[in-house]
């Protein structure tokens, strides 16, 4: 197979370069444009015919031209040099070194598409992570190897709730600490900034390596990123055997770049405009998470987005749900109240919290607590928009007290500080303390030993 | 299998769809060998010498000129004692198999026998030598689990007389038993346990039979409200987060079925780990044997080549039309087909075919009703004329939780009862989030002769009583939603405890609770019995001037919150102790 230079360029459309005349390229094979500039810039094969090869560029097309413009075709997919040098490095979002330091060189190279893991293969996730953070622990428990994404929106403090997961994140009895990927698609140097400082305050940079496509970084590569993040998570977690908590952010903006690719091949597309095939695309980042039987490591994957216009139903948040297990959702109402961190349990989901909590693990009464919590707190947000139309007054007294159980669930148990915290103990300590309004008739979703055990009487007084 | 040879080789790539030419010759759905790895493809077009092949791996690094090679028969699955307790992926390669030649992740162009050639199976025969057989009948029997009895059955399409037939053990494929045809003119036919049959073809049966006979699932809002029959179909459509997953794990874990087949096709794989840790664990409440022994599992997961997820359900409905044909009683569980759907989408896409709604083709309804068809209760083939039943409960997963999307509409079209999940029950966890107000099942009407043999005569009315207590709580709460609670009379406000009772002590189940997480038909009776006698006593007391809440301190109505947590083996006594009770204690009230 000779790999050869053309110069045959025919057309560009937005980020693709249709190729004449070559016969075999591979699929997904890695090529190098050299701009008439001297510049080179990496691209991607996304089509392949006899005689054509249709080509997506990473990075901008600025400067490119069709006559004198090289295409070189590497004969490899895209790849991903790592080694144990990758720790506390900072890379762009194509894996180039953008702190100080040298390239990462290395004989393993992996490539970054990844396979799937074999579902045979997959070790159930069920070590509680307690991230010190009442709203996640008590009602939505994250577990290793769980994949739980933030359902964020423009102005909430999604990055502070990130921050804060990954500075307390442990797992109890345990000294291991994580490392953290974080890949960065599209966000801002702000944003980024304020991670890296916090990675730099507590020390956790040296256990980090970080991927950053930032907002002005050409937008294809976003496209990359998120998969350069997951191979180096991937070789920390099943080769050097440690635990990875991976970060992602903004998965709207990758999501975008899809997008973009799509319309620029002029393929049908799905719902608001966004490719039919996004779904498989968000599976094929999302589901390089999990455990391994028999491997010491794990990828645990808090994705965050921004759900367009705060629409749950928007098809990035919804197809986001229907893959990751579960989702952590922020209110915007709350935040107005100045509740942090505004996390809306009702909406939020854990599907691995089971596995992850009771007896052993967590404390035996956590299923019924948060579930009684939950059901408790539905019903007083009901009653709050229901006492909006006809006052307080016009409710039972038991409604009034429903009532009272959702203002102390907001403000005492969702609401902490930034830095604060909270064991798991506390945390069941302060749902028994609002769930003992309650008369004890009204708990029918936790079990009567457990009721005998913790429930406050002297609080009814 | 004869390889025809010729030199076709690869013109195009565009994601899992191939074109090669030289394809003269070559079969609609044919499997193919694509590239010098030898991927695995099948033929969806033909157009001349070109054919379009859909490729059930990843097909990144594959070039233009790489040769493709037509195996000329159609994607079929091997039937064969050695299928149940395994798990497959979309094309019935074996995962564990897969595991033991690849390692941890799926590598490409692996080749593995969904069966086991080489394990031996204990062979008893049934039919002596010299017996007169047609297709279908029963030669012999293998055990194939402690509780799943494999019978062996004449192929399609074959009859006559059984020359020879051996006990002992064999390999699915070494010969068992010999044939003489019945024309007479063809040779004697040596045949093994193992058949295979092409997936895409539904298997052959006598008659269809109206199904009248509930597939008890141990779910109270589908037993009792919104029943499937043996050889039914059902769609779960509902939001994420809304449990789908949990439902039809539910189903899977307690359906009345003898074979249960869970097709995972493109959802999350943690969820079949979760199958594959919990199924060997859990005990068959019928059988008390492990669930694992009579599941079978396939398992494309979201990540997984999307070609081999358009494969996975008809791989998996082939399985279980299989076993009906035993004359078992299967149940399939799709989760979910909406995927299913997005996999057909995307390689329409790629074909360039014209999209009908939202992308989809035009040919979805079509395929969707041709695979929910080939549910049914029936006669099967064969002289002693069994009857088998293939149950399926597709679950959908429409975007946003909006139904009025294709997948949901031609799914509705076909299936015959609605468990409609909302995101507003879930977020509350009330669990199963099956709205009881949007659900319907088309087979009460099917099952009342049923009932009143099996259960009692007064069942059918309890439901409509329940129903309609459910109703009226709607209507209320709209006037409640104007003027507020307090502004009720007392026996509205009664009808109020009434519905809320049956909502959170009798549809609420937890999934996750040692004793409610199934309950058997005896006890959903009984426990629906002392709901609506309490509400009777309660509506009747209130309008004799009895002020509710002294009603809702009764001693009983804690007991009633409580119904769910009393062991199967005592609810009889238990329950019909607090029926008594509360005739006793609405007689102290009054006086």
């Amino acid at each position: 197979m000779s790999r050869l230079e053309y110069t045959s360029v025919n057309r560009v459309a937005g980020p693709l370069l249709f190729v004449e005349g070559v016969d075999n390229a591979g699929y997904n094979e890695l090529v190098e444009i050299t701009l008439p500039s001297g510049e080179t810039r990496n691209g991607q094969v996304l089509e392949t015919s006899r005689g054509l090869a249709v080509v997506q560029i990473f990075g901008t097309t600025t400067g490119l031209d069709l006559p004198t413009t090289r295409v070189k075709f590497k004969g490899e997919t895209v790849k991903l040099p790592v080694s144990e040098e990758i720790l506390g490095r900072i890379f762009t979002g194509l894996g180039q070194p953008r702190d100080s330091g040298p390239p990462i060189l290395s004989d393993t190279k992996l490539d970054i598409s990844g396979a799937a893991i074999n579902p045979y293969s997959r070790a159930e996730p069920s070590e509680f992570i307690q991230t010190g953070i009442s709203a996640i622990d008590g009602m939505n428990t994250l577990v290793r190897g769980q994949k739980l994404p933030i359902f964020s929106a423009a102005g909430l403090p999604h990055n502070d709730l990130a921050a804060q997961i990954a500075r307390q994140s442990k797992v109890l009895g345990k000294e291991e600490t994580f490392a953290v990927v974080f890949g960065a698609m599209g966000i801002t140097s702000e944003e980024a900034n304020f991670f890296i400082k916090d990675f730099e305050n507590t020390g956790a940079l040296e256990r980090a390596v970080l991927f950053l496509n930032l907002a002005d970084d050409p937008s294809m590569e976003r496209i990359i990123t998120p998969r350069m993040a997951l191979t180096a998570a991937e070789y920390l977690a099943f080769t050097l055997d440690t635990h990875v908590l991976v970060i992602l952010s903004d998965m709207t903006n990758y999501c975008e770049a899809l997008r973009e690719i799509s319309s620029a091949r002029e393929e049908v597309p799905g719902r608001r405009g966004y490719p039919g095939y996004m779904y498989t695309d968000l599976a094929s980042i999302y589901e390089r998470a999990g455990r391994i039987k028999g491997r010491k490591g794990s990828i645990t994957q808090i994705p965050i987005l921004s759900m367009p216009g705060d629409d749950i139903t928007h098809p990035i948040p919804d197809l986001t749900g229907y893959i990751t297990e579960g989702q952590t959702v922020l209110s915007r109402e709350l935040h107005r109240r100045g509740i942090y961190p505004p996390i809306d349990v009702l909406p939020s989901l854990s599907r691995l919290m089971n596995q992850g909590i009771g007896k052993g693990r967590t404390r035996e009464d956590h299923r019924g607590v948060a579930d009684q919590l939950y059901s408790a707190y539905a019903q007083g947000r009901d009653l709050r928009s229901l006492s909006a139309i006809v006052g307080e007054a016009a409710l039972t007294e038991s409604d009034r007290l429903y009532l009272k159980v959702a203002d102390r669930f907001e403000k005492e148990f969702v609401s902490q500080g930034r830095y604060q915290d909270r064991g798991i103990e506390e945390t069941l300590g302060i749902g028994w303390d609002i769930l003992s309004m309650l008369p004890e008739g009204e708990l029918k979703r936790i079990k009567k030993e457990f009721i005998d055990k913790y429930y406050k009487r002297q609080a009814l007084e | 299998m004869a390889t025809i040879q010729k030199s076709a080789n690869i013109i195009k790539i565009s994601g899992p769809v191939v074109e090669a030419e030289g394809m003269r010759g070559a079969k609609m759905f044919d499997v193919v060998r694509v590239g010098d790895e030898g991927l695995i493809g099948e033929v969806i077009r033909l157009s001349g010498d070109t054919a379009s092949i859909q490729v059930y791996e990843d097909t990144a690094g594959l070039r233009p000129g790489e040769k493709v090679v037509n195996t000329g028969t159609p994607l079929s699955a091997e039937l064969a004692p050695g299928l149940v307790t395994s798990i497959f992926d979309g094309i019935q390669r074996p995962l564990e198999i897969i595991k033991q030649q690849s390692g941890d992740m799926i590598k490409r162009g692996v080749v593995a026998d969904p069966i086991d050639k080489k394990k031996k199976w204990k062979f008893v025969p049934t039919v002596k030598k010299g017996a007169k057989v047609q297709e279908g009948d029963i030669v012999g029997t293998v055990q194939e689990t402690p509780i799943a009895l494999h019978r062996i059955m004449i192929p399609v399409g074959y009859s006559g007389e059984i020359l020879e037939i051996s006990e002992g053990s064999f390999t699915v494929v070494e010969p068992i038993y010999r044939l003489k045809p019945e024309s007479g003119l063809e040779k004697p036919i040596d045949f093994p346990m193992m058949q295979r049959w092409q997936v895409r073809k539904p298997r052959p049966y006598k008659q269809k039979l109206q199904p009248v006979t509930p597939l008890i699932t141990g779910q109270r809002v589908i037993d009792a409200f919104f029943p499937i029959a043996r050889g039914g179909t059902a769609c779960i459509p509902g939001p994420f987060g809304s449990g789908k997953t949990v439902t039809q794990q539910q189903l899977a874990k307690w359906a009345d079925a003898n074979i249960i087949v869970y097709v995972g096709c493109g959802e999350r794989g943690n969820e079949m780990t979760e199958v594959l840790a919990t199924f060997p664990e859990l005990e068959d409440p019928r059988t008390k044997r492990p669930l694992m022994e009579r599941t079978i599992l396939i398992a494309n997961t979201s990540n997984m080549p999307v070609a081999a997820r358009e494969a996975s359900i008809y791989t998996g409905i082939t399985i279980a039309e299989y076993y009906r044909d035993m004359g078992y009683a299967v149940a399939l569980m799709a989760d979910s087909t909406s995927r299913w759907a997005e996999a057909l989408r995307e390689i329409s896409g790629r074909l360039e075919e014209m999209p009908g709604e939202e992308g989809y083709p035009a040919y979805l309804g079509r395929r969707l009703a041709e695979f929910y068809e080939r549910a049914g209760s029936v006669i099967t083939l064969g002289s002693d004329s069994r009857e088998g039943s293939v149950s399926v409960i597709g679950a959908v997963s429409p975007p946003g939780g909006d139904i009025s999307e294709p997948v949901s509409q031609n799914t509705l079209r076909v299936t015959r009862a609605f468990w409609g999940l909302d995101a507003s029950l879930a977020s509350r966890r009330h669990f199963p989030a099956i709205n009881w107000l949007t659900s319907y099942s088309l087979y009460k009407d099917n099952l009342k002769d049923w009932y009143a043999k099996n259960v009692s005569q007064d069942w059918t009315d309890m439901q409509t009583r329940a129903m309609g207590i459910l109703q009226q709580e709607a209507e209320l709460q709209e006037i409640v939603q104007l003027v507020g609670p307090d502004a009720l009379p007392e026996r509205e406000r009664a009808v109020l405890d009434s519905a809320r009772m049956i909502r959170e002590d009798f549809l609420q189940q937890s999934a996750y609770h040692e004793v409610d997480t199934f309950t058997s038909f005896k006890k959903d009776y009984l426990m629906l019995k002392v709901i609506l006698k309490f509400s009777e006593k309660e509506i009747e007391a209130v309008e004799g001037g009895v002020p509710l809440s002294r009603i809702l301190s009764l001693e009983v109505r804690n007991r009633i919150g409580r119904m769910k947590e009393v062991p199967e083996d005592a609810a009889q006594q238990e329950l019909d102790k607090l029926l008594a009770d509360i005739d006793e204690q609405f007689r102290a009230l009054k006086s």
